[in-house]
Parts: structure tokens; sequence; C-alpha cells
């Protein structure tokens, strides 16, 4: 992976406090870069874009945007491998998920991403059925599911306006 | 035994196979699966956009089976981890649980965490176990090399699980599928994830991860592969065509879910364990087992 030179300057000095006072990045600071989280990963074998220990430096550094506004932080598959093995106790897996959840709040996710969470929050499922599926279900001998969910706009009564900008695709 | 099952979203609309043949190896050993209409989306694919959302999620079908006294039985590692990951929050966190009974009270349910997940292969190995399990068992199969993929989230995060198998050497599916007489087969990259949950990101780097698990298990000499996950079914059986087609490969490896191999071990037909759903051609494989003549 090509390092861009980091400028310092643009580091928000506040954000690994942000960052630790949050579910997952409660540990980021006790990172001491032994690369166990990368030679376990699955995503990292494969493609270099990836690359968690350099993902927990960058958000150390507090340079905020560039982790927030990255394609890089929705290639983590949250497989667990890293957090598993992680000796100094970090949770890989659950920070890569904050770091993510700080991304939507920002404006920036994945269109898939993006329409999984329209699904679920507005049909409750992230393939809704319909009476074609309950005839294929009926065929085989399964029973019908309901093709609709009323109670998720009772549990997420404020979420179904839009929320801004949608981010790349 | 009685469970409420939990189905999530994969597997009623994209899975049905795995959902029969679930469905039939639970009567043949005597578990009552109960079926809850308002069951919905676990919560997993929103984690990463909005935890709380997801959380919430998973409350809402936790109190459901609360509700009717019944643990969730779940066959999706997805859903196993999601519902489970939020009982565990929910046990320690007060804010969040108040935060979700607010939200509950809406529909009128309320969180107490009296219900407990379990996955059904970990129903399989730790409740019914292998010494009633083999006495149901009819058909041989020996012959049939089986090369296990555990997937990620039926065993981790270990913490949420009670670490009721071995994360870096795990064996209770393997124990299993070894009851029915099919010889297991070791392979490297064994414990590494399918890609599937970077598929809405990117599909290509998705890609790139099944392939190294089929290149691995073929290599190994196995021919089939053994499931207990939807979302692994989608990269291994549903895109496998296309991962031979972009790296010019030919695995033609049958992808069975672990309810389907027991299912054929304890009898059943091609019908009853959907194997006519599998994406992957199975008839050949499995012709060995099935008599002349059989569908």
């Amino acid at each position: 992976m090509t390092v861009s030179k980091i400028d310092l300057d643009q580091a928000d000095a506040g954000f690994k406090k942000e960052l630790m006072s949050q579910p997952g990045g409660e540990m980021i600071s006790a990172c001491f870069m032994c690369r166990t989280c990368v030679a376990s990963c699955p995503i990292s074998a494969v493609n270099d874009r990836f690359h968690p220990l350099r993902i927990i430096r960058m958000a150390l550094y507090g340079l905020k945007h560039e982790v927030l506004r990255s394609e890089f932080i929705w290639l983590c598959s949250s497989c667990y491998a890293c957090q598993e093995r992680c000796p100094q106790g970090v949770s890989i897996t659950e920070f890569m998920t904050l770091l993510k959840n700080l991304a939507v709040k920002e404006g920036h996710m994945p269109t898939g991403i993006r329409a999984q969470l329209d699904l679920v929050k507005g049909q409750g499922r992230i393939y809704p059925l319909d009476d074609f599926d309950n005839k294929k279900r009926g065929k085989v001998g399964l029973p019908p599911l309901p093709t609709s969910c009323d109670v998720v706009q009772k549990l997420f009564p404020a979420e179904v306006e839009d929320k801004g900008p949608s981010g790349r695709g | 035994m009685r469970y409420a099952l939990f189905l999530g979203c994969t597997i009623p609309a994209r899975s049905r196979n795995y959902e029969l043949s679930a469905r039939h190896v639970a009567g043949k050993l005597g578990i009552e699966l109960v079926d809850v209409e308002e069951f919905a989306c676990c919560g997993f694919p929103i984690k990463a956009s909005d935890r709380k959302a997801s959380e919430l999620m998973a409350a809402y079908n936790l109190s459901l089976a609360e509700k009717r006294g019944l643990d969730l039985l779940t066959l999706c590692s997805s859903c196993s981890s999601a519902l489970t990951e939020a009982a565990h929050s929910l046990e320690t966190g007060g804010a969040l649980r108040g935060h979700v009974n607010d939200a509950l009270a809406r529909v009128g349910l309320h969180y107490q965490g009296r219900a407990r997940v379990r996955h059904f292969a970990r129903v399989l190995f730790e409740e019914v176990g292998a010494e009633k399990i083999a006495q149901y068992l009819e058909r041989d199969l020996k012959g049939l090399k089986v090369a296990v993929h555990y997937g990620c989230h039926y065993l981790k995060p270990s913490e949420i699980y009670d670490r009721f198998d071995s994360v870096e050497i795990p064996e209770t599916i393997e124990t299993l599928v070894a009851l029915t007489g099919a010889e297991v087969v070791d392979y490297p990259g064994k414990k590494l994830c399918c890609g599937g949950p970077v598929l809405p990101v990117d599909e290509k780097v998705a890609m790139a991860v099944a392939k190294e698990k089929l290149d691995n298990i073929v290599d190994a000499g196995a021919d089939a592969m053994c499931l207990v996950c939807p979302f692994c079914s989608v990269m291994y059986d549903g895109n496998q065509k296309s991962i031979e087609s972009e790296y010019q490969k030919s695995y033609r490896l049958p992808v069975l879910y672990l309810t389907q191999i027991l299912g054929l071990a304890m009898g059943f037909d091609r019908k009853a364990l959907g194997l006519n759903m599998n994406v992957v051609k199975t008839k050949e494989l499995l012709a060995p087992f099935f008599g002349k003549g059989s569908a």
C-alpha cells in the first residue's frame, strides 16, 4: 500500500478521546503495532486497501476526516479474526463498527449499506417477502410468512425521513 | 425440547433448502420449533451503519420470544451473533436497556433478558448430543469427503458465546459431520471468513476472499463443503459460478448445509432436504446414497 503524506496540521486532537469514550474504542491506545491483526485479516490477504493497523494509527493521530470519509473502513468484513487474537485486548472489529457508525453520522456510507439500512428500517427485512415467495414456500411445505412488517415504523418513528447525502456509490 | 425458530431475512427468501432440511432434522430428533410470525430482521445488516438501531431490532425479536417463554433457535450465524451480542450488551448496559425498553413500549413489548439464543448446530452438539443423534442415523455416508466451513459468527466474538467451541481449533460441526460416516477433510484457512459482509461494499473483494477457500478445499480433495450459515451459502453456492468465471476456474463443488448432511444420513429423500434448490448440483455426488429411482 502506498502511504500518502500525513498532514498533522489537519489532525483533530480530540478524535482519539472521542473514540476512546465509545464502545469499541476503549482500548485503541494500547495498540503496540505488532501486526497480528493484519496477519489474521482475510481482507488484507487479498486487498491491500484494507489494513487494520494503519486505520488504528490514523485514528490515534487524529486523522478524523481521512478515516471517516474513506472507503477502506467499509472493507472490514467483521469476521473478528483480528479481535480474537489481539494481544493488547483492542476490540478491533467493534472499533471498525464504531468508525463506520461515525462515518454514517457524517453522511458517508456505501450505497449497498444504505440500501440495507433503508430496507430494515422501512420494511423490517433485507429481503422483504411477497405472495410469490409464500407460494414457493407453500410448494415445498413451508409455512407462509407475513409480507409486511408495520412494527418498524413504530420502532424508528423519526428515522423514516431522509438523512441527507447518501455518500459514495 | 422446544424453541422459537428464528429464520431471519435470508433463509425464508433465499435458503429454503436450509429451512426445510432443518425443520425435518429437528422433527426427527423431537425438537419442537415454534414459528413466531412477528419476527423481523435480527439487526445484523444494519450494525455497521447504526449500531443502536441494530440492537433495538435484536431486542425486539428477543422480547417476542421471551413473551412466549421460549429460547431462540437460529439457523443463520449472523442472526446468532446479532441477537447474542445485543443480549450481552443489554445485560451490562443500563442506559442501553432504558433506551431499548422505551422504544419497545411503543409496540407493547418489554425486554427482560430471559430468552437464550442458540444456533441449531450448537443445540445439536450440546443439548441433543452425538450419542442421541447417532441413534437416528440410517444411511452411512462413507465415501463422502466433506470440508467444514465454520464461518465467523457461529463462534465469534467468543466472549458472547461462553466459548462453547474453540475459535482457533473448532470441533463441534466436524464432530457432527463425522457421525454420518462421511470423511471430514481438513484444509488450510479453515477458519477464514467467506467475505459475505463485504458483498454490498465491494463485490470483487468479497469474491476474492471466497475464492481463496474454494481453492484450498478443492486442493485438499474434498468433494463437498458443509455450512451452517445462509450468508456463507450466498458466497460459496450462489456465487460459485461468478467466481469461476471471474478467475477462469472450475470448482463445481457442491455446498451442503449441515442439516442436509445429517438429514441425508437420517434417511430423508432429496425433496425433503431441498437438495434440488442447491445452486451447484448435488445429484451426481449424492447418487450413491439414494436408492435407484429416488427423486
